[in-house]
């Protein structure tokens, strides 16, 4: 204890440097009045139908004031206007920050066209208007801004069926060794031995959540081990569709083990969609219940480390799974095993081995490959324009980087 | 055919969806959030089902006076009350009209004196197992252990007011050894990098996963077809 | 038992002890620290600087009681910014306890330090909505389309701020408090980018690193957990100094924040030191 206040009594000596900081604080520069400057108005203002929508949206440019210098404070910002070609009346529809070139006017109706002006706004009043030309909006066919997308899911996407092709015609595929999913077998027979249940949590979203498809998938195999060696199982989950699904995929995996009689709707029940009564009914079941094998597989918050660490000081095996980047490090810290990211999503493929599924894991190699030279160009071509400042291979870094933005 | 007819909706439903992306022109543009509003729906629905089951298993755990049988009791209570609570405003100034978290309303009190200490006493479990969880996993085990222990020394520093105390002194040159900056790159620089390399794996095993399930090739999480080995 | 062995098998109670012990004493004695805004921060803090009178900011309560203590403090400096800027306030929430949350702010800090504002016309609670990010991608084209009223169930047409506003693209700056699901991740993904809209906000610092990614191209600032609450405080207090006097609980629990830190430091070292001289006994590999 004395040790502790010794480290709080060096923490507080510290305490005087607020005093310190607090006087460097510095007061608000004082506006710099500007009466009697004439402000001139934005020039070229342009209206057209912004592309690649389902209508209802005008997008107005303007250049910007002569005057609008972020050093001098004299324009306030640019108001725009609306009229309805050719006879309607204007009215203010938006404002828009000083230095900003565009206003998206997203109430505009389909079936009219519109006529913008702009003014720029300042401390003296409002400057002259400068007028558009008229525009109207319409819903289109096809988004071309994502041309980009297409073309690269499209790649993706075919790389993936074709590798399953591939693996259905008995094409040799490499995979390897996941160490969490290689433990499941022997988790399962150590909680058999001591005749304590398994735990399995499918995370905190819903089935629309691709992460709990991917942990459901592991259940229905580890359920199927559970069958065959008569062990117990127990899944708390905190969505409604979540329990009726896992209830059908064990009792599909007793059934497939050849032990229909030993399933139970009472494996799987709901305990509540709030999250952290969740976890307080799930640790109070670890703590009661002491299972020997717990698992984590599915999407997690800030959930995560409270159960894992839970589980760990009651010693029970624990093997974890997420596509949730912020709790990783949790699980990697107080589980045995951790599948991470995409690992969680080969693992119905991995453990069922069948080619065609693994197929699809070889597919999205292609994908990573892609990723991986688009990044190694792009910081190539970038770096030679920062040694160089050549404006050629400024605009080539430029044209690569717009290829995967999106429209 | 208790498969083939999920499978069929599924195969015929992930494609449409995905088309529709490129196709703002209605009633294309309106696709994904109307059928996610078709699940939100279902999953209200479902909820009967939740409550249901919680009232059945904590019913019958009282019943047959299992083991802990009285924490049942304080489960189907908060239930109930919080259920009729919500459901008949009682307290409310406004009556059934008003709005639920009005002031004075025993929804808002329950909600204020219950379930908010209740969440953040649940929440604050956190600080002490991140704790305990840190003091047994940073072991300079080996170089890749020892360069991670280090950088969590910076960013635990780098993220209280401390470490821009401890190196206040150092010469503008020097700034980026400012522990403050040095987080505050760590985060951005090093840790981005790591975060970005995982996402992407993410994003393609979310693809590969989606198109085996909308190809039907994934089929465990319906039970499967026995095809498991 | 030697100290060694103390050490090594140290109960994982006594570092819960230390841990509580090294909040509750620097808020009892009040310890705490000044702050500056970092770049991230700053930029948040510019960017309502930056905005016309009158500009309309959604502010989405995308949190619950739980991580309150930590986001909190951004809610309560955010809403002072934007009405101090007299900048049109809609506060929403995509998390149920997000409006009760949204109600007890509006109650504590608009209308006790802002009696002037007046609702309807300076500030609006538009309750929440379920549908998750969903809500996000219908109300980008359609604000009505799913609020017909705000909370207190007025017709959202006879409300003098709703004049004009047809969807989120109406908006000029949407912020997102929270970090859990949805929440301002999905705010960038279903209207930053589709719509054009800048986004900002502010996470608990377990989820601020997933949200690094989408600075600055996608995302104009981020407030990383209580720091980030206390910077923006700090910003606030330099450019306002009248809220020098008024509370600022993110400052205020940074210090017990800074000293739990230093604590969880000197485990770490602990938990080293028996690592290394277990293994120099040769009692581990």
């Amino acid at each position: 204890m004395q040790r502790l206040l010794g480290i709080f009594l060096i923490i507080g000596f510290l305490f005087p440097l607020t005093w310190i900081s607090e006087s460097f604080a510095q007061e608000n520069p004082a506006f710099d009045d500007s009466a009697g400057i004439t402000i001139a108005p934005p020039t070229n203002v342009k209206a057209y139908d912004h592309p690649g929508d389902a209508g209802g949206a005008i997008v107005v440019e303007w250049d910007l004031s002569p005057q609008d210098h972020p050093e001098n404070d004299l324009i306030l910002g640019y108001e725009i206007f609306r009229a309805v070609y050719p006879d309607g009346e204007y009215e203010s529809i938006g404002v828009a920050s000083p230095g900003h070139t565009s206003y998206m006017d997203a109430n505009a109706e389909d079936e009219h066209e519109y006529i913008y002006k702009v003014t720029a706004t300042s401390g003296n009043g409002p400057s002259a208007t400068a007028i558009s030309n008229p525009a109207g909006s319409s819903p289109e066919w096809i988004n071309f801004g994502m041309t980009n997308l297409f073309i690269i899911g499209l790649i993706i996407c075919s790389s993936v069926i074709y590798f399953i092709m591939h693996a259905k015609k008995g094409g040799k595929l490499f995979l390897r060794k996941i160490g969490g999913l290689e433990a499941i077998d022997d988790a399962i027979g150590r909680a058999t031995e001591m005749g304590r249940p398994i735990l399995f949590i499918p995370g905190i979203h819903d089935m629309d959540d691709v992460q709990t498809i991917a942990g459901l998938t592991i259940l229905n195999y580890i359920a199927k081990k559970v069958a065959e060696y008569d062990s117990r199982l127990h899944v708390p989950v905190c969505r409604s569709i979540v329990m009726t699904t896992a209830r059908e995929s064990i009792k599909e995996a007793y059934l497939s083990a050849g032990r229909p009689d030993a399933y139970s709707d009472d494996f799987v029940h709901y305990v509540t969609d709030e999250q952290f009564g969740y976890v307080a009914a799930v640790d109070g079941v670890m703590v009661r219940e002491k299972p020997a094998t717990c698992f984590y597989l599915g999407a997690f918050f800030a959930e995560s480390l409270i159960m894992a660490e839970t589980g760990n000081s009651i010693g029970a095996i624990q093997i974890a799974g997420t596509a949730m980047p912020a709790q990783l490090p949790f699980f990697v810290a107080a589980c045995d095993y951790t599948l991470i990211g995409e690992e969680l999503f080969a693992a119905s493929a991995y453990l069922s081995g069948e080619p065609k599924q693994l197929g699809s894991l070889k597919g999205q190699d292609v994908g990573k490959v892609i990723a991986m030279a688009a990044i190694g160009v792009g910081v190539l071509v970038e770096t030679i324009y920062v040694i160089s400042g050549s404006s050629a291979i400024g605009n080539l870094s430029s044209f690569i980087k717009n290829l995967f933005v999106l429209g | 055919m208790r498969r083939q007819v999920p499978l069929a909706i599924t195969f015929i439903v992930g494609w449409t969806l995905i088309i529709a992306v490129f196709i703002p022109h209605p009633p294309f543009g309106q696709l994904g959030e109307n059928f996610t509003t078709y699940f939100d729906i279902i999953a209200v629905f479902a909820f009967i089902l939740g409550g249901g089951n919680l009232i059945r298993v904590h019913g019958n755990k009282v019943y047959k006076k299992r083991q802990d049988w009285p924490y049942s009791i304080v489960t189907i209570l908060g239930f109930v009350v919080v259920l009729i609570a919500g459901l008949f405003k009682i307290g409310n100034p406004d009556g059934l009209s008003g709005d639920l978290t009005q002031p004075g309303s025993l929804f808002q009190d329950l909600y204020t004196y219950i379930f908010a200490p209740l969440q953040a006493t649940m929440f604050s479990l956190l600080a002490f197992f991140v704790a305990s969880a840190s003091y047994r996993a940073f072991r300079a085990k080996n170089k890749e252990a020892t360069v991670l222990l280090v950088a969590a020394f910076i960013i635990l520093l780098g993220r209280t007011p401390i470490g821009g105390y401890l190196t206040f002194w150092l010469p503008e040159s020097l700034s980026f050894f400012h522990i403050p900056n040095l987080a505050y790159w760590i985060m951005t620089i090093p840790n981005l990098a790591g975060q970005r390399a995982i996402l992407i794996g993410i994003s393609l095993g979310v693809i590969a996963m989606s198109l085996r399930l909308i190809l039907g090739i994934e089929r465990s999480y319906l039970g499967g077809e026995g095809e498991r080995s | 038992m030697p100290l060694y062995e103390k050490l090594k098998n140290i109960d994982r109670r006594v570092i819960y002890i230390f841990i509580a012990l090294s909040v509750i004493i620097p808020l009892v004695f009040k310890i705490a620290f000044t702050e500056q805004a970092s770049p991230i921060v700053q930029n948040i803090f510019d960017k309502i600087e930056s905005l016309p009178e009158g500009s309309r900011v959604i502010l989405s309560y995308d949190y619950s009681p739980s991580t309150a203590p930590e986001i909190q403090p951004m809610a309560d400096a955010l809403t002072r910014h934007i009405l101090e800027k007299d900048l049109r306030l809609y506060n929403m929430a995509l998390w149920a306890p997000g409006h009760n949350i949204a109600t007890e702010t509006t109650d504590r800090i608009i209308i006790a330090e802002f009696p002037e504002k007046v609702y309807g016309e300076d500030y609006l609670n538009l309750g929440f909505k379920a549908g998750n990010e969903f809500l996000i991608a219908v109300i980008l084209t359609d604000l009505k389309k799913m609020y017909t009223t705000d909370a207190k169930g007025t017709d959202i047409d006879s409300i003098p701020m709703m004049q004009g506003v047809k969807n989120l693209r109406n908006f000029d700056l949407i912020l997102s408090l929270g970090g859990g699901k949805p929440g301002l991740k999905e705010w960038i993904l279903f209207a930053g980018d589709p719509g054009h809209i800048p986004v900002a906000g502010g996470a608990t610092a377990v989820s601020a690193p997933n949200l690094y990614p989408y600075y600055p191209e996608q995302m104009l600032g981020l407030m990383g957990g209580m720091k980030g609450g206390a910077e923006y405080e700090s910003a606030l207090m330099k450019i306002y100094p009248q809220y020098k006097n008024k509370s600022h609980p993110g400052i205020d629990l940074m210090g017990p924040q800074a000293i739990a830190h230093l604590v969880i430091m000197i485990f770490v070292i602990i938990g080293n030191i028996t690592y290394f001289i277990a293994r120099k006994r040769g009692e581990e590999r």
